[in-house]
């Protein structure tokens, strides 16, 4: 491992697990925690009492209806008598988690780390979880306005559109892509086969978006255990290295930036790519998991990420080399679109995706070709994070 | 593989209803303050106005106005009035409320670019604002004509105005 910075713990993981992913779950927020914390821990071949630190993400508190959701879910964690806290960076959280993690198990501040995501969103019935979204904006100009959540992602894939030249059909590929890759997914809840007919014959939302284009509402959880090198070592003989991180913050005026292109998701890569020593990732990334909550998410993502040159991701899903058995392969799980999106257990999902892909574990999932490095990122407050985690075996 | 092993309990929406034991819509109403750089911006509104800061250093002009520039983390205490003019950089066309309510016709919105006399910008840092579109069709929007259109702020009538942003109706297109 190459790093500009000096760490005390080389940081590897060695389980993962997920909840279904579903609209309704019966379980409560502490329930899904429990549940995918038993199966990563279960893969681990570890208990909670072997566990030295809980970190956990979730979304906005008014999904669940509960606020300091992370001291009411923790319990199913196992987080009592240990550190534990909780991060929250909007969308950007579910791989948030795993970063904050890192940095727990790297410094030695822990060396057994449960990390845990939970979104409960049906619990805001009423009268739609978007609603929980008019809260986000600048409470004093743009509520004003009345906007909903699909208004800003709406506006942002429009700007991409025209400034790459990029189409409808061209983005719809993505989302027929990534439900037809969740057919494999044994906790998905938005597979299926589809065409690109299918997306731009769906509702129009908001144009450019049609129903289509958009991952569901889910409730859902994911966990990983994260362990210092020493640990890794007693426990299992195919560890998966985090051979980077990266995030970046922009303004929350998106009103007064570039929207067609993600520099902040650029920093972000910039960083996780240098401490992993990576200086083509179109070349060195062997699959990798951007973040779609939306379709042209994936592709903005890529060239954001540099896994794309700038307006030429749509390019590359024509040419099939975004596919499973592609030479990129990019959301081999099925991502939010396939799989759902609960949003911080969605983000890491992706990163459970990514260690399974180089674990070679992910059964029908897994990817055509040999794999050795893999990215995962998630995005999100106000179209203005970006976070990254690089994995290697 | 135990990994593979399904967690969770789906429920149907039949059975979700069947389930509930909590019903709770907290009650809690938020009165905001305005703030330093808001309080002179909706001031200027009510006045047909639009009004940002100024940063020295970086030449930033910000709209909404900030007192303070994040990107060289000074005080701005420098007021400039920008045109109440711009130029579109992306609309949308929406079919549903904040609360995901079907609309009959859709709802023309975009980013608009403002323009300050004398001055440019470049497509990664400007003064811009979301606001309603009006005076385009939804073809506009599908066959882009829309990106670039010079827009022009449509106010209320003076005695109509609360020093919000609704004190500007709409943006309408002036030229596409
Ligand atoms: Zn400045």
């Amino acid at each position: 491992m190459k790093t500009n910075i000096h760490v005390k713990n080389r940081v590897a993981i060695i389980g993962a697990g997920l909840t279904l992913f579903r609209r309704r779950l019966l379980e409560t927020p502490q329930e899904m925690a429990w549940i995918a914390s038993k199966k990563a821990l279960e893969q681990a071949g570890m208990d909670f009492k072997d566990i030295d630190c809980v970190i956990s993400g979730s979304a906005p508190d008014a999904f669940d209806g509960v606020h300091m959701k992370g001291e009411y879910y923790s319990e199913g964690a196992g987080g009592f008598g240990k550190l534990h806290f909780r991060v929250f960076v909007g969308g950007g959280t579910g791989v948030f988690v795993p970063i904050a993690g890192w940095w727990m198990v790297a410094s030695g501040l822990c060396k057994k780390a449960l990390i845990v995501a939970e979104e409960k969103m049906s619990s805001a019935a009423d009268p739609h979880p978007q609603a929980v979204f008019r809260h986000i904006w600048d409470p004093l100009i743009e509520k004003m306005l009345g906007p909903n959540l699909i208004w800003i992602f709406a506006l942002e894939m429009h700007r991409y559109m025209h400034k790459c030249g990029v189409s409808k059909e061209d983005i719809a590929l993505v989302s027929v892509k990534n439900k037809a890759n969740a057919l494999d997914h044994p906790c998905a809840q938005a597979a299926a086969k589809i065409s690109v007919e299918d997306v731009l014959k769906s509702e129009v939302l908001v144009y450019p978006v049609n129903r289509l284009d958009i991952s569901p509402v889910s409730d859902g959880a994911a966990a990983l255990v994260m362990v210092s090198e020493d640990v890794a070592r007693r426990y299992t003989d195919n560890p998966i290295w985090v051979a980077g991180i990266g995030f970046n913050l922009d303004s929350y005026s998106w009103t007064n930036r570039e929207l067609a292109y993600p520099l902040y998701l650029k920093k972000a890569a910039d960083m996780a790519y240098k401490m992993a020593g990576i200086e083509n990732p179109m070349k060195q990334i062997d699959v990798a998991e951007p973040y779609d909550p939306f379709d042209y998410k994936e592709l903005h993502h890529m060239e954001g990420l540099g896994l794309a040159p700038r307006c030429k991701a749509a390019e590359l899903t024509k040419e099939g080399v975004t596919q499973r058995d592609g030479d990129l392969p990019i959301n081999p799980s099925g991502g939010l679109l396939g799989v759902g999106n609960p949003i911080a257990a969605a983000g890491l999902m992706k990163v459970a995706e990514i260690f399974w892909q180089l674990r070679g574990e992910a059964g029908r999932r897994q990817v055509k070709k040999p794999v050795y490095t893999g990215l995962a990122q998630a995005w999100g407050d106000l179209m203005q994070v970006g976070t990254v985690i690089i994995l290697r075996r | 593989m135990s990994i593979y092993k399904l967690g969770g309990t789906p429920l149907s929406d039949e059975e979700f209803k069947k389930i509930i034991k909590e019903i709770t819509r907290p009650n809690a109403k938020y009165l905001m303050s305005a703030g330093q750089a808001y309080s002179v911006f909706f001031e200027g509104l009510r006045r047909g106005k639009i009004i940002g800061t100024y940063c020295e250093r970086c030449g930033m002009i910000y709209v909404p106005p900030k007192i303070f520039c994040p990107y060289c983390f000074i005080t701005l205490d420098k007021w400039v009035e920008v045109a109440d003019e711009g130029k579109v950089v992306t609309a949308v066309a929406s079919y549903y409320s904040a609360n995901m309510e079907r609309l009959k016709e859709p709802q023309i919105v975009g980013i608009i670019k403002l323009d300050v006399p004398g001055r440019t910008f470049t497509s990664y840092r400007f003064p811009g604002l979301l606001h309603r579109i009006c005076g385009a069709s939804l073809d506009d929007v599908i066959s882009q004509r829309i990106f670039d259109a010079r827009v022009k702020a449509r106010w209320r009538p003076p005695e109509e105005r609360k020093g919000d942003i609704n004190d500007i109706e709409c943006f309408e297109v002036i030229k596409t």
